[in-house]
């Protein structure tokens, strides 16, 4: 394109663009530094996520995130509900893992209150995780594959996220915000139905994630848009403190379900993908893996479930069943004791991570003994993705920006917290 | 020897003038030391290759509302050669909320950092960015403190200009 100076534009089109009064000089852009407002409400920003890009002609020179458009308290609000009350509101932190979430919670309180869930229960958790992983990284990778320009693979990895949502509503009759884990335990035992719909996603879910691979992996221009482009090196990833498939995108083989063992994971036998690039190319070939790893646990969990209760037996902190507490004193009792009160966990303070799909999720949780937490805070992977950002995202152009905030997948309910 | 055991001794055979005091609860390790400390604890922490607490996971603060000493900043690391997690604890008085920041140990410090300036107001020395997170720029309020009201403060927040 050539420079346009003022000489050069014919008089009748000036005096038509200069009708208005206007202090806009015909300039040359390309010598010029400008500033560009990016969000909070734009489509590829997944969320209200919004970034001040400094560009020089096309290339982002400076990257501010400005997060906190969506933030409701959820700290200050753990501080004054009971821990019960709280799980419902652990789904709008991750929204599109909200299982993950609730099962992230549960074990931290938990342990804040020295309570073990039974095996049958811990299974259970465990298959909701994996699938609530295989969920989430289906939308991360559809929706990376619609911002660099392929709409096909979003219809068709939300087909399959759909499947997992069918799940969802025979388990706990919600597909989406589902608090199906409670304190001790699941809120009931797991449906054969649920099983049976399980055991055939997961026989179907490894050809048809292949399908959708094929749309992408040997495109020319999905690889042109990825490969090299915000690349995080081993040493950045582990000081910015990325974690999850954005860590292991860069080499680092840290999973905290291998790391600091949780539910029944050491009886799992599983693979940690681990790609060495670092680009936004090895963060979607991470997700994918990781979602054929997610199906293969499921699998195993499916076959091992013990039988037995899914309730710890532990009448001071832990609710009581429906139909016993409607029919005995002792669990109306507790129930009502548990309901107002809370579970009251000793003195103390621990904190409590676990693998979610985007990353760590960890709760710090303090307890002066009363039914209400001291203090929550929550320790959410997107919010430290996103600091990332200006790394990754100085030095390319504009239009990387939309496909690395892809890659980083960041869910701006939690990172908004 | 028990990791519970050895980070402790070896803080103390290498730092010899800081005082620790550590507690171990529900499996947990936590170190806790004057704040003056931080910064050389952090970067001994992070770079003996025994240790190696490559990985920042969380910084945050705790309020205690009517303590001498209000506020304690709690910092969670990890180690990924000794697959362990670690706390480390600083009281900070309100009368001098100040202490220095570790975002030249672990640059994930910064968002922390800020965050705990944001909610609690305790100030971090040397910050490279010390700007709110959440709340925006003219907010007076620190929301996390306990004598902030859960229902928030009427007029603290301006709404937009039509």
């Amino acid at each position: 394109m050539e420079r346009i100076i003022k000489d050069e534009v014919p008089t009748e089109i000036l005096k038509a663009l200069f009708q208005v009064d206007s202090t806009v000089q015909i300039d040359d852009v390309l010598e010029n530094e400008m500033v560009l407002n990016m969000g909070p409400q734009h489509p590829a920003t997944h969320g209200v996520l919004r970034l001040l890009l400094r560009l020089d002609g096309e290339t982002v020179i400076a990257c501010v995130p400005e997060v906190g458009y969506l933030h409701r308290g959820y700290e200050k609000m753990a501080e004054n509900m009971t821990y019960y009350e709280y799980i419902p509101h652990t789904d709008r932190l991750d929204y599109l893992a909200p299982l993950s979430n609730n099962v992230g919670w549960v074990l931290a309180v938990e342990k804040l209150a020295g309570i073990e869930a039974p095996p049958r229960a811990q299974y259970i958790r465990m298959l909701i995780a994996e699938l609530s992983r295989i969920a989430s990284h289906l939308v991360a990778i559809g929706a990376l594959a619609m911002d660099v320009g392929a709409l096909t693979v979003f219809l068709w990895t939300l087909r399959e996220r759909e499947k997992i949502l069918d799940i969802w509503d025979i388990l706990c009759g919600a597909r989406f915000t589902n608090t199906y884990t409670r304190i001790g335990g699941v809120a009931n035992d797991i449906q054969p139905e649920a099983i049976a719909k399980a055991k055939w996603f997961i026989d179907q879910f490894d050809p048809n994630l292949e399908e959708c691979e094929k749309l992408i992996n040997t495109n020319k221009i999905f690889i042109k848009r990825l490969e090299g482009i915000g690349i995080a090196s081993r040493e950045d990833a582990l000081s910015l403190g990325l974690t999850g498939p954005n860590l292991r995108a860069s080499g680092v083989e840290f999973d905290l379900r291998r790391a600091t063992p949780y539910l029944c994971y050491n009886d799992i036998d599983f693979n940690i993908p681990v790609y060495t690039e670092g680009d936004s190319l090895a963060r979607y070939f991470v997700r994918v893996d990781e979602a054929r790893e997610s199906a293969k646990i499921a699998k195993q969990v499916l076959e091992k479930m013990p039988q037995g209760e899914t309730l710890a037996n532990n009448p001071k902190r832990v609710l009581p069943k429906k139909t016993e507490i409607y029919t005995k004193m002792e669990e109306l009792i507790h129930d009502f004791m548990i309901v107002n009160f809370g579970i009251n966990p000793p003195v103390g303070d621990i904190y409590s991570a676990i693998e979610n799909p985007k990353g760590e999720l960890g709760f710090y949780l303090v307890s002066n003994g009363e039914g209400h937490p001291w203090k929550c805070k929550i320790r959410s992977p997107s919010f430290i993705n996103i600091q990332s950002l200006p790394l990754l995202i100085t030095g390319h152009m504009v239009s990387d920006v939309v496909a690395i905030i892809g890659s980083i997948d960041p869910v701006m309910g939690e990172a908004d917290k | 020897m028990d990791l519970k055991e050895f980070i402790p001794q070896k803080l103390r055979e290498k730092i010899p003038d800081i005082l620790f005091k550590e507690n171990v609860y529900r499996d947990e390790l936590t170190i806790t030391f004057d704040k003056q400390n931080i910064q050389p604890v952090c970067k001994f922490l992070k770079e003996d290759p025994e240790l190696e607490f490559l990985l920042c996971e969380d910084i945050t603060a705790v309020d205690w509302a009517k303590r001498t000493n209000r506020f304690t900043v709690v910092y969670h690391i990890f180690s990924l050669k000794l697959k362990t997690r670690l706390c480390l604890k600083c009281d900070v008085d309100e009368s001098d909320c100040k202490i220095d920041t570790v975002t030249s140990v672990w640059r994930t410090a910064n968002w922390h950092e800020r965050e705990v300036f944001d909610m609690y107001g305790i100030r971090f020395n040397n910050h490279p960015d010390l700007r709110r997170i959440y709340m925006p720029e003219y907010f007076e309020y620190h929301p996390l403190r306990k004598d902030f009201p859960l229902m928030g403060i009427p007029g603290s927040l301006s709404l937009p200009k039509k």
